[in-house]
């Protein structure tokens, strides 16, 4: 307890003075940090375009006013897309993160250098956006669907590969040294004493990743790789608003949805 | 029937958690490993079947040398040797059945094992072994759904569909009440004898060992500190194994060993008070 | 099922068993169900499969330059664009760090209104909406909108990663104080004690460990997204990375991909040792 003497009273305070002093530091050193970057920030704006600001939104916002609801019809096709984009993308991800958690995690993997391999491929995956690798992946395999469903399904092996092998090296040592006890092979104690564990672990995150991927597809138009994204951005080039408001309303009712279907899923699987 | 020669082990931070365990164990001979907490009694029975690698000494199995084969003949000797445990390690998600099955993994391959396509005949024995340990209704029911006692019946009969000659046991009763421990030790020793088998238990509880076994080895800091029949188990002998404690008197206003009740130590460590 | 769980199908299931026949119980007991769900997928599949149609042509033709993006990350080019690559990240970097902490800050009012068991019914709805509406749209879409408000620019990506922190924070943060232990709220109540005061001693407490390794985290996502909003002209590196993809010149994405990996390694080190330092 930090007690000090002063004048002959004993005075209470709440830390150590060397902590207290390093605590006061890190506020300062954070303090400057922040004004030095909002001094950049403030450096590289038009200020100018600020003034009008505040006429800009309600503009916008009036001219969302009613949505146009006359697309919607239009906008199925692209939304039933968005839908196949996020599901085959997480699909196939999971394909392709499922080994890969076995080698990644300490427990299970062969050797330390496929360990390593595995994590790096994990980093590399989760570090970048799906909206990144679909910029990437319409140059490489053309504008599309597809590309969507191979951008949304890269950043999905990183994510639901870290998940998983956390949640493999989480497991219980003691039916596995059972399994292998009775002399089952290698496989046979992945199957029998592994996989039941991360079980719900892997329903979990798999949904949890799908949900997330619906909410990413509906951008991945934005770059041209499928989806309701690219009539939200024809419709913003073309300033109309109104059916801009349009595809938020239909996203928002996708997003809600997907919300709805993964609480059920993970509730019936936990 | 099982060899120990000369066995030791030496984790890479410590000093030897056994050291030169020379052990001999006759077809059907059920012996109770007994000593203090870290005296290397689940290092010992997990050397035999190579969960943990012996450092040094040889284990053989009907004088098959089993210390150094790899691959599917070190599986082929695990095969022969079932094991219990504590924590009763079932798969808490799989159902009975799937865990009593599971006991057979070694016998069948890997996509018959997944599919869960097992022979009729290791389903009924599955079904039999259920039946002796008076499981056969629970046998859809999940693993986490059982009581601690059940849970352990389900992991003796797992242990039992491998057709072992061989049983190691590591503490079976030490998460279990009083009531359950006796009954858990029952049925063990019973099936042993029913089925021929030899057995290695490790125990923590004295008198239960005494009331059950045919011989009892006493293991102190990695060392083998008594071999005998339980009747031979005297004060100084459980002092030389256990340290200083008077063990003459039930300790009933001093309880460090909540397992066991009053009653089952007044009738303790004497010959007469057996069964 | 009846009270000791001996059905009709448990009884034949136990006969069965006895002759040797046995399956594991299928997930789903209801056989219409499991039916129909599997029916259901089946037909999703085939559907899907029949929507999505590949044009393996054009596919087969980016094959080369899939090949060629892949073998860029062996030979990363840093150089020749290495102003824009500077100005770019450390653009994305203040960005981040700006809007990371005025959200947090704007999150823990919003998190205490979400917050059912301290916030009047008012308060609570108002700030559920918000939440609900930063976090459904992605942060491209909300950048659009700042974008066309505010300008091209930095200050459209801090106020739109600001704003989808709010929505992040303030849900996790309200989830956690609706999980805290009541005892302490209501001691620290009852010591008379104002509102503010409360919060000090009886919220802040139990929640602080968690915000502070959940705004680290989020400190990692936002530099994440900065990396993306440039693209709609909202600051940061993505607009470089943009560019550079668009021109085929895959030796400065690499390069640019790499620093991000990095950034996101380093940051996740960071706040993996800042987190077991504050608990």
């Amino acid at each position: 307890m930090p007690i000090r003497e002063k004048d002959g009273l004993k005075e209470w305070q709440r830390r150590e003075p060397a902590k207290q002093y390093a605590i006061w530091a890190g506020w300062m050193l954070g303090g400057m940090l922040f004004v030095w970057c909002w001094a950049l920030i403030s450096e590289n704006t038009i200020w100018e375009f600020l003034y009008d600001a505040d006429e800009q939104a309600a503009s916008l916002i009036g001219r969302m006013i009613p949505p146009d609801w006359s697309i919607t019809g239009s906008l199925m096709m692209p939304l039933w897309d968005t839908i196949n984009i996020a599901t085959v993308g997480t699909a196939l991800g999971i394909l392709i993160a499922f080994p890969l958690a076995f080698l990644a995690a300490r427990n299970t993997t062969p050797h330390a250098s496929l360990r390593a391999v595995a994590l790096a491929i994990i980093v590399s995956s989760r570090s970048i956006n799906a909206l990144i690798w679909a910029m990437l992946l319409v140059t490489i395999v053309g504008p599309g669907i597809f590309a969507g469903m191979l951008a949304i399904a890269l950043r999905s092996i990183g994510f639901v590969g870290k998940l998983l092998y956390e949640a493999i090296e989480e497991i219980h040592p003691t039916p596995v040294e059972a399994i292998t006890a009775t002399g089952a092979s290698g496989p046979q104690v992945l199957a029998y004493s592994v996989w039941p564990q991360i079980l719900p672990a892997f329903a979990g995150i798999s949904v949890y990743r799908w949900d997330i991927n619906i909410r990413e597809a509906t951008t991945l138009g934005l770059v041209g790789a499928g989806g309701i994204g690219l009539q939200m951005n024809a419709a913003i080039n073309n300033l109309a608003w109104a059916q801009v408001a349009t595809v938020f309303v239909l996203i928002f009712a996708t997003v809600v949805l997907s919300e709805w279907v993964s609480a059920k899923v993970r509730h019936a699987v936990l | 029937m099982l060899t120990l020669s000369g066995v030791s082990k030496r984790y890479q931070t410590s000093e030897l958690a056994l050291s030169d365990i020379d052990l001999t164990i006759p077809a059907g001979q059920v012996i109770a490993l007994i000593g203090p907490s870290g005296a290397g009694k689940s290092t010992l029975i997990r050397c035999v079947n190579r969960l943990i690698e012996p450092t040094d000494g040889k284990v053989q199995l009907d004088s098959e040398d089993i210390t150094r084969v790899r691959g599917a003949r070190l599986r082929q000797a695990r095969r022969q040797i079932g094991m219990i445990f504590q924590n009763y390690a079932l798969v808490e998600r799989l159902s009975v059945m799937e865990n009593v099955l599971s006991g057979r993994l070694a016998y069948v391959g890997f996509w018959r094992s997944y599919f869960r396509r097992f022979p009729k005949s290791d389903i009924q024995q599955a079904f039999h072994l259920l039946r002796r340990v008076g499981l056969e209704t629970m046998f859809d029911k999940r693993g986490d759904a059982l009581s601690g006692g059940q849970k352990q019946r389900v992991g003796i009969a797992r242990a039992l569909m491998q057709n072992p000659k061989l049983l190691l046991v590591d503490e079976p009763t030490a998460s279990l009440d009083p009531k359950t421990s006796r009954q858990i030790m029952r049925l063990i020793c019973d099936l042993c004898r029913e089925q021929q088998l030899a057995a290695i238990i490790n125990i923590h509880d004295v008198v239960l060992a005494q009331q059950f076994v045919d011989r009892v080895v006493g293991l102190r800091a990695g060392r083998i500190v008594f071999d005998g029949s339980p009747q031979d188990l005297s004060p100084a002998i459980l002092t030389s194994i256990y340290g200083e404690e008077d063990w003459e008197v039930p300790a009933d206003n001093e309880d460090d060993d909540e397992r066991s009740p009053p009653e089952d130590r007044v009738r303790t460590l004497t010959v007469d008070a057996h069964p | 099922m009846s009270l000791n769980g001996t059905s009709a199908a448990d009884v034949q299931r136990l006969q069965q068993l006895q002759q040797g026949v046995w399956s594991p119980l299928p997930l789903i007991r209801r056989r219409w169900l499991r039916v129909s769900l599997n029916l259901g997928v089946l037909a999703y599949v085939i559907a899907a499969w029949l929507s999505v149609d590949v044009n393996w042509d054009r596919v087969a033709q980016g094959m080369d330059r899939g090949v060629e993006f892949v073998a860029s990350f062996m030979s990363p080019d840093f150089v020749s664009r290495s102003g824009e690559i500077f100005v770019g990240l450390q653009e994305s970097l203040t960005m981040t760090f700006t809007a990371t902490i005025i959200g947090v800050l704007l999150a823990v009012p919003v998190g205490l209104g979400a917050a059912r068991n301290i916030a009047p019914a008012p308060v609570y709805y108002i700030c559920r909406t918000i939440i609900a509406l930063s976090r459904t749209f992605q942060e491209i879409i909300i950048a659009i909108l700042f974008v066309a408000m505010f300008g091209f620019g930095p200050l459209a990506g801090v106020i739109t990663l600001a704003f989808a922190t709010i929505g992040f924070m303030a849900k996790l943060l309200a989830e956690d104080i609706e999980d805290a232990q009541r005892e302490p709220l209501e001691a620290i109540r009852a010591t008379g004690g104002t509102w503010l005061q409360w919060v000090n001693y009886a919220v802040q407490p139990q929640v602080m460990p968690r915000l502070i390794g959940l705004s680290l985290y989020r400190l990692d996502i936002n530099f994440r997204e900065s990396a993306v909003i440039g693209i709609v002209g909202a600051g940061g590196i993505g607009a470089t990375l943009n560019t550079s993809i668009n021109r085929y010149d895959y030796d400065t994405s690499a390069a640019i991909l790499l620093l991000i990996i990095a950034i996101v390694l380093l940051s996740e080190y960071f706040s993996g040792y800042v987190r077991r330092w504050t608990q």
